[in-house]
């Protein structure tokens, strides 16, 4: 019960891990991850990815700007061309 | 002969020599290892873009293609873009970087291409300029940073892009090394305008949903793909620029090394002359008493 997130810019993996939810700012509107999402494709717009480690921990926010998510049979894979920690 | 006094300045300065070429060999070799370990950290990025790329560029296809994949519909004009290093002293690499751009023009234009140059890096700005000193479009100066990023490689490509749409060429491929080890980094052309496609169609089983449509994430996508094969291309250069300096400069010191060995010998053996011809000289007076 585990989503595999993955936060990639071109300099480096940053994130590879299990987490529980990641919400994505994609660029017609946030979206939500969980486990089991249906294969999607979405361009983001500048902003922040949060991830939810656990179902009720505080969120963690990566600052990110231009690029795409991916969820596919893997987990969700962003793709960022800048990243903030 | 040379004398004592020459030899020995001699001797000293290709000492001073082999100092140098050993420094930068040491330098060349840790700058190597960061090089190589960046090339390595780029590589997910690169291959989950063109995996993307494959499985969306098979859905778009036709009219409504962009232009940046689907290309001006003629190839009369071609731009290289070549990829030299900023800095010497790294033996044959840039020269091999410019023979291989200079045989791939002349091949264009042997089959009637018209063919411009848009140079990165400041070494093959002289050897090219000889040739074709009015095709050089542009040249694109990377020797003020001092590890070219991802944000010259954003500069390059949105420079590309814009003259691609300005309609300034019709198909621009790449010259860059591509670095195999410390002692061979060969020179390889890739096209990069229009986006080739890729070979490797996978066809996803699964129905992807996309948003916004296919087209506007393709759209998207081209001129972040053409900065991931610029990023890619310059830090293939740089991890080339050090491997290539760091056996330059082995062999220098090695050859310096040699040489005052030899020269050492040699002014061993002029002093031993000397002191023998000494010699000869106060015994042949003493006996003369």
């Amino acid at each position: 019960m585990a989503l595999h997130f993955e936060l990639v810019t071109p300099a480096k993996l940053v994130r590879s891990e299990e987490v529980h939810m990641v919400v994505v700012p994609g660029a017609e509107g946030e979206f939500g991850v969980l486990e089991g999402h249906a294969p999607f494709m979405s361009t983001i717009k500048d902003g922040a990815v949060q991830v939810y480690k656990t179902a009720g921990a505080a969120p963690e926010s990566i600052e990110v700007k231009g690029g795409f998510a991916e969820v596919g049979d893997k987990g969700l894979t962003v793709l960022a061309e800048h990243v903030e920690d | 002969m040379a004398s004592l006094k020459e030899l020995k300045d001699r001797i000293k300065s290709v000492k001073s020599t082999q100092k140098i070429t050993k420094a930068k060999q040491m330098v060349a070799a840790a700058k190597l290892r960061k090089a190589q370990a960046a090339a390595e950290a780029a590589r997910p990025f690169a291959e989950r873009l063109a995996s993307v790329m494959a499985s969306l560029s098979t859905k778009v296809s036709g009219d409504s293609a962009p232009k940046l994949l689907a290309g001006t519909g003629s190839d009369q004009r071609h731009l290289l873009v070549v990829v030299n290093t900023d800095k010497g002293l790294c033996g044959g690499l840039n020269a091999n970087i410019v023979k291989e751009a200079k045989k791939q023009a002349k091949a264009l234009e042997a089959a009637g291409k018209k063919v411009t140059f848009y140079l990165v890096g400041r070494k093959g700005r002289a050897p090219i300029k000889r040739d074709y000193a009015d095709q050089i479009d542009k040249h694109f100066d990377t020797s003020e940073v001092r590890n070219p990023g991802y944000e010259q490689a954003e500069q390059i490509a949105d420079d590309l892009v814009k003259l691609f749409e300005e309609g300034k060429f019709d198909v621009a491929s790449l010259v860059f090394p591509v670095f195999k080890s410390a002692l061979a980094q060969d020179p390889v052309t890739q096209q990069l305008i229009p986006v080739p496609s890729p070979e490797e169609s996978v066809a996803s089983e699964s129905v992807v949903e996309y948003e916004p449509d296919e087209e506007a994430i393709l759209e998207e996508l081209l001129p972040r793909y053409v900065r991931t094969q610029l990023f890619g291309a310059l830090l293939e250069r740089e991890a080339s620029e050090h491997g290539a300096s760091m056996t330059a400069m082995d062999n220098a010191t090695r050859n310096a090394g040699e040489l005052i060995d030899k020269l050492t010998i040699q002014y061993n053996r002029s002093r031993q002359a000397a002191i023998t011809t000494e010699l000869i000289e106060i015994i042949a007076g003493a006996e003369a008493l």
